[in-house]
């Protein structure tokens, strides 16, 4: 599977599939999309990479270990429940804030870190376990 | 009752800030960092002593923090004169345990970490003393268990402290269980789990019928925990911890964990026919089965874990005559039980610390050497012996004036109490005199005093000892006498007195125990030749019987496992896929709710077209000779549902199953090249057949489900809900994102985490390799094994 043209092309594809799959999160509250999907494209980004150049590229382009990132993933969505807490309304309940950023309006919210830490976890998970079989060394 | 966060919950959380913080401090300051780290317990110490005045006015303080009101749990706390007791003695011990700690493992390497178990196991033990709810209870009662694991099994390289955590664990954590369902059936029977509401109803689960049931769960879980006989062997066990540990859990806090749950269920559960005859009878026989025990040791440790062991027998016994002076009498012991015996624990420590040695056979004549350690001691075996002029005596004066003369069986009860105090006086005197008088005697080490930091401890809970004797009126009207009224279950006042006013039989009966045992004392070597005769002779007992109950366990779970997994991937696919068929076509035929045929829709050509790819992938999975050609063939199927979603208005359905056809058929073929299975289907055609007739059962039931589903009136009251809502209060136009983050948020959380934690499960098992390398199946090979298969 690794010829020239896809060695060559993974890395362009990997990023734009990244880049993609940020904006699928971040669109997801009010068009299809969100956390889980985005998760999904990141993973089956970097298992294509991993495809094309083996996996100790990916490994160094990911910097942490990917369970790691799943594990923060999981910490980043229970501390968004968490929050509530200090506000004095019950568990997990959605905040809100709108800061002005630049003139822009932003929304930013308690969902979305949410939804951050949903997509932290499946491309944490994901791509463990692709790149633990694409691992084919030790065996 | 007010929802804020005040004070006394920053004191729960505190211990475990500390925690967290501990392998910090001993970083930067080293075993100094203990200083620091005391003023954690020292300041929550504090906190619990302004609530002293409340407590005596008869007040409990309550409050509760509704963190989650959907799951209707809330934080609770509950403060009357027995929760404020034990708070203070973990707190106030605690802050010396920590001190002790610092001293005793100066130079570890893992000191930070051991201080990090401390402080953990402390936040337990105080969450469990002041919590309103038996849930939480419960939750931090087990806590206990777990922290209480590790830090007996701290030394994790001795197999014998690896043995004695696991057997404490078992043995709480079973208790622990037992517990639990008595937590549940107090909640289905009175309707609360609130211990304020539950005090205020006393007679309420005494008269239910099933009141035996939940008193026995109950007594399982305290009797496990407290070490009561025959489950009180893990208790020595759990000597293997650093002593630091065995003086705080094993004389203070955990071991009393037990005791203060039964005081606390006392006006709840107490004062019935079968209370007052198991409890007496439990804790008796293990006052006397743990003083004969520890007349037997040599070993300083296990000499007071027995008495331990026998503390607690005579504070279940008396908690369970239900009788108020006998109830002041256990409050009164208790406290003195938590400052001697924590106190003596320290100094068998800074023995074995300075000396090299715990064998009270090999030494002597420390007095010179260690003159502070011999004075702490002395105090705190004199109020062990209960000689006056310390809290023991009082102790025993008030325990012996409940007893006597007020149940049908007192003179048992009195006799029992008698001889267990006079033994515990001959451990007492053994512990505190026998290292530090006669002639000097070689030990390993050349004995010289310890550290302040690890003299601090024994020194002042000693001199407690003695303290609060001289403030008799103060101890009485502050500690003991709202503890004993939160015990009994009424108001009660404390009159306690030095001097009796009048000669009565209590006076009398402690004379008599003080005789005994000094006689016994004389005869030490004698008695405990002659207890080794007899457990020698007898040759069984509890602690062989947990290993025998061990390996059986072990070897019946064994043999389940081989049972339900014989490790072919083949019968799980097929055990799980029958199950399946079997529950989706059975209830239908059997309830006759077999659907009608509906008529065939109207469909446009590029439906017919996407349909049409479905077919052709199925198709290809049957034709296909090689298995990644068949995977292949699976994943256009699986693309033609995700088309088919895509029409029919579901885009996010139809986005997240594309990527999951991709990534399956992407990591299915990896795995695939990785198990270098042999590439062809080779099943015989019986096989095939049978395989067959499961995948189309199996399919065929779904798809009936599925039309049965829809020719049901669809119900909108959910759709009609979330589109109504989810603009409004969730801010989102994406209803199926709302949802997740949002309506359903906690679910999404629960869903995440398994979603990581069943990836930790594939990555262990992708990595997993086998010790010896076997070689890879050949296609030869494999036929063999599937001819041999046939055969069979």
């Amino acid at each position: 599977m690794r010829t020239v043209i896809f060695r060559t092309t993974a890395p362009y594809l990997t990023s734009l599939m990244v880049l993609f799959s940020i904006f699928v999160l971040l669109r997801g509250h009010n068009e299809p999309g969100g956390g889980f999907i985005g998760g999904l494209i990141a993973a089956s980004a970097f298992a294509i990479y991993g495809v094309a150049c083996g996996v100790p590229p990916v490994r160094r382009a990911l910097v942490f270990h990917p369970m790691s990132i799943a594990g923060t993933g999981l910490f980043i969505g229970a501390i968004s429940g968490i929050i509530s807490l200090f506000e004095g309304v019950p568990f997990f309940t959605g905040l809100w804030v709108y800061p002005s950023i630049f003139g822009v309006e932003l929304a930013l919210s308690t969902p979305l870190v949410f939804d951050i830490g949903v997509y932290l976890v499946v491309l944490g998970t994901i791509a463990s376990i692709a790149l633990g079989l694409e691992e084919r060394e030790k065996i | 009752m007010d929802a804020a966060i005040d004070g006394t919950f920053l004191a729960i959380l505190a211990p475990f800030v500390a925690a967290a913080l501990a392998p910090f401090v001993t970083r930067i300051a080293g075993h100094n960092g203990a200083w620091l780290l005391a003023l954690v317990p020292a300041g929550i110490f504090v906190h619990y002593l302004g609530f002293l005045g409340q407590t005596a006015g008869g007040a409990g303080i309550a409050s509760t923090w509704d963190w989650w009101p959907a799951m209707g749990w809330p934080l609770s706390y509950l403060l009357d004169g027995l929760s404020l007791m034990f708070a203070l003695l973990i707190s106030g011990i605690g802050t010396f345990i920590v001190l002790y700690a610092g001293g005793y493992m100066k130079g570890h390497p893992q000191i930070g970490r051991f201080l990090s178990f401390i402080f953990l196991f402390m936040g337990a033990m105080q969450g469990l003393v002041v919590s309103d709810n038996l849930i939480t209870l419960f939750i931090f009662w087990e806590l206990t268990s777990i922290t209480s694991f590790l830090l007996i099994g701290f030394n994790h390289k001795k197999e014998k402290s690896r043995r004695a955590a696991i057997q404490a664990l078992v043995v709480t954590g079973g208790g622990g269980l037992s517990l639990l369902a008595g937590v549940v059936m107090v909640q289905l029977v009175a309707g609360t789990s609130d211990l304020s509401t539950l005090l205020t109803q006393p007679g309420l689960l005494q008269t239910s019928p099933y009141y035996l049931p939940i008193l026995l769960l109950f007594l399982g879980g305290a009797f496990t925990k407290s070490a009561q006989f025959p489950l009180h062997f893990w208790l020595p066990n759990a000597m293997e911890a650093p002593t630091p540990v065995s003086a705080y859990l094993h004389s203070a806090t955990m071991v009393k964990a037990g005791v203060y749950l039964l005081m606390r269920m006392q006006p709840i559960l107490g004062d019935t026919i079968w209370w007052s005859t198991i409890l007496p009878i439990f804790g008796g026989v293990t006052l006397i089965v743990g003083t004969l025990l520890a007349v037997r040791q040599t070993d300083l440790k296990l000499m007071l874990a027995y008495t331990t062991v026998a503390s607690l027998g005579l504070l279940v016994m008396l908690t369970g005559t239900s009788n108020e002076v006998a109830i002041k009498g256990a409050v009164l012991y208790l406290f003195a039980h938590s400052l001697f015996k924590g106190a003596l624990f320290m100094v068998a420590g800074v023995i074995d610390h300075e000396a090299g040695t715990r064998d009270v056979t090999k030494l002597g004549g420390l007095r010179k050497a260690m003159p502070i350690t011999f004075f702490a001691a002395i105090l705190a075996a004199l109020s062990m012996a209960g000689l006056p002029p310390f809290i023991g005596f009082i102790a025993k004066e008030e325990l012996y004036l409940g007893i006597w003369g007020t149940s049908p069986q007192f003179l048992a009860l009195t006799l029992t109490a008698v001889v267990g105090n006079a033994l515990m006086l001959v451990i007492g005197f053994a512990v505190a005199f026998k290292p530090f008088l006669g002639a000097k005697t070689e030990t390993p080490k050349p004995a010289h005093e310890g550290p302040i930091l690890m003299l601090a401890g024994p020194v002042v809970l000693s001199i407690c000892g003695l303290a609060s004797v001289i403030f008799l009126s103060w101890t009485g009207q502050y500690l003991i006498g709202p503890m004993t009224s939160s015990v009994a279950g009424m108001p009660l006042e404390a009159n306690l007195h030095l001097v009796p006013a009048a000669i009565k039989i209590n006076l009398i009966l402690s004379i008599i125990t003080v005789i005994l045992g000094l006689v016994l004392f004389a005869r030490l070597a004698v008695l405990r030749g002659a207890m080794n005769g007899i457990l020698n002779a007898i040759g069984w007992g509890p602690d062989r019987g947990f290993d025998q109950f061990m390996s059986g366990l072990v070897i019946s779970a064994h043999k389940v496992t081989r049972l339900l997994q014989p490790g072919q991937m083949d019968i799980y696919m097929k055990g799980a896929f029958i199950v399946t068929a079997i529950a989706v076509l059975v209830p239908m035929i059997v309830l006759d709710e077999l659907p009608a045929w509906p008529e065939m829709p109207q469909m446009l050509f590029y439906e017919w077209g996407v349909m049409a790819i479905a077919v052709i992938g199925l198709a290809a999975v049957l034709a296909a000779k090689n298995r990644l050609t068949a995977i292949a063939a699976l994943g256009i199927q699986g693309f033609a549902v995700a088309l088919l979603f895509m029409l029919f208005g579901a885009p996010d359905l139809s986005f997240t199953q594309f990527m999951v056809e991709t990534l399956s058929v992407v990591i299915l073929a990896l795995v695939m090249t990785r198990l270098s299975l042999y590439q062809n289907d080779h099943r015989s055609p019986v096989k095939t057949v049978i395989d067959g007739t499961v995948a189309f059962a199996v399919g065929g039931g779904f798809f009936l489900l599925l039309l049965s589903v829809t020719q049901q009136p669809f119900n909108t009251a959910l759709s009609d809900f979330f589109r109504e809502h989810s603009v409004a209060i969730a801010h989102g136009r994406n209803i199926v994102n709302v949802i997740l983050v949002d309506f359903r948020g906690v679910d999404t959380l629960g869903e995440i985490a398994v979603v990581a934690v069943a990836g930790l499960a594939i990555l262990a098992l992708v990595r997993f390799r086998p010790k010896k390398k076997l070689p890879p199946l050949t296609e030869a090979d494999a036929i063999a094994a599937q001819k041999k298969e046939a055969a069979v």
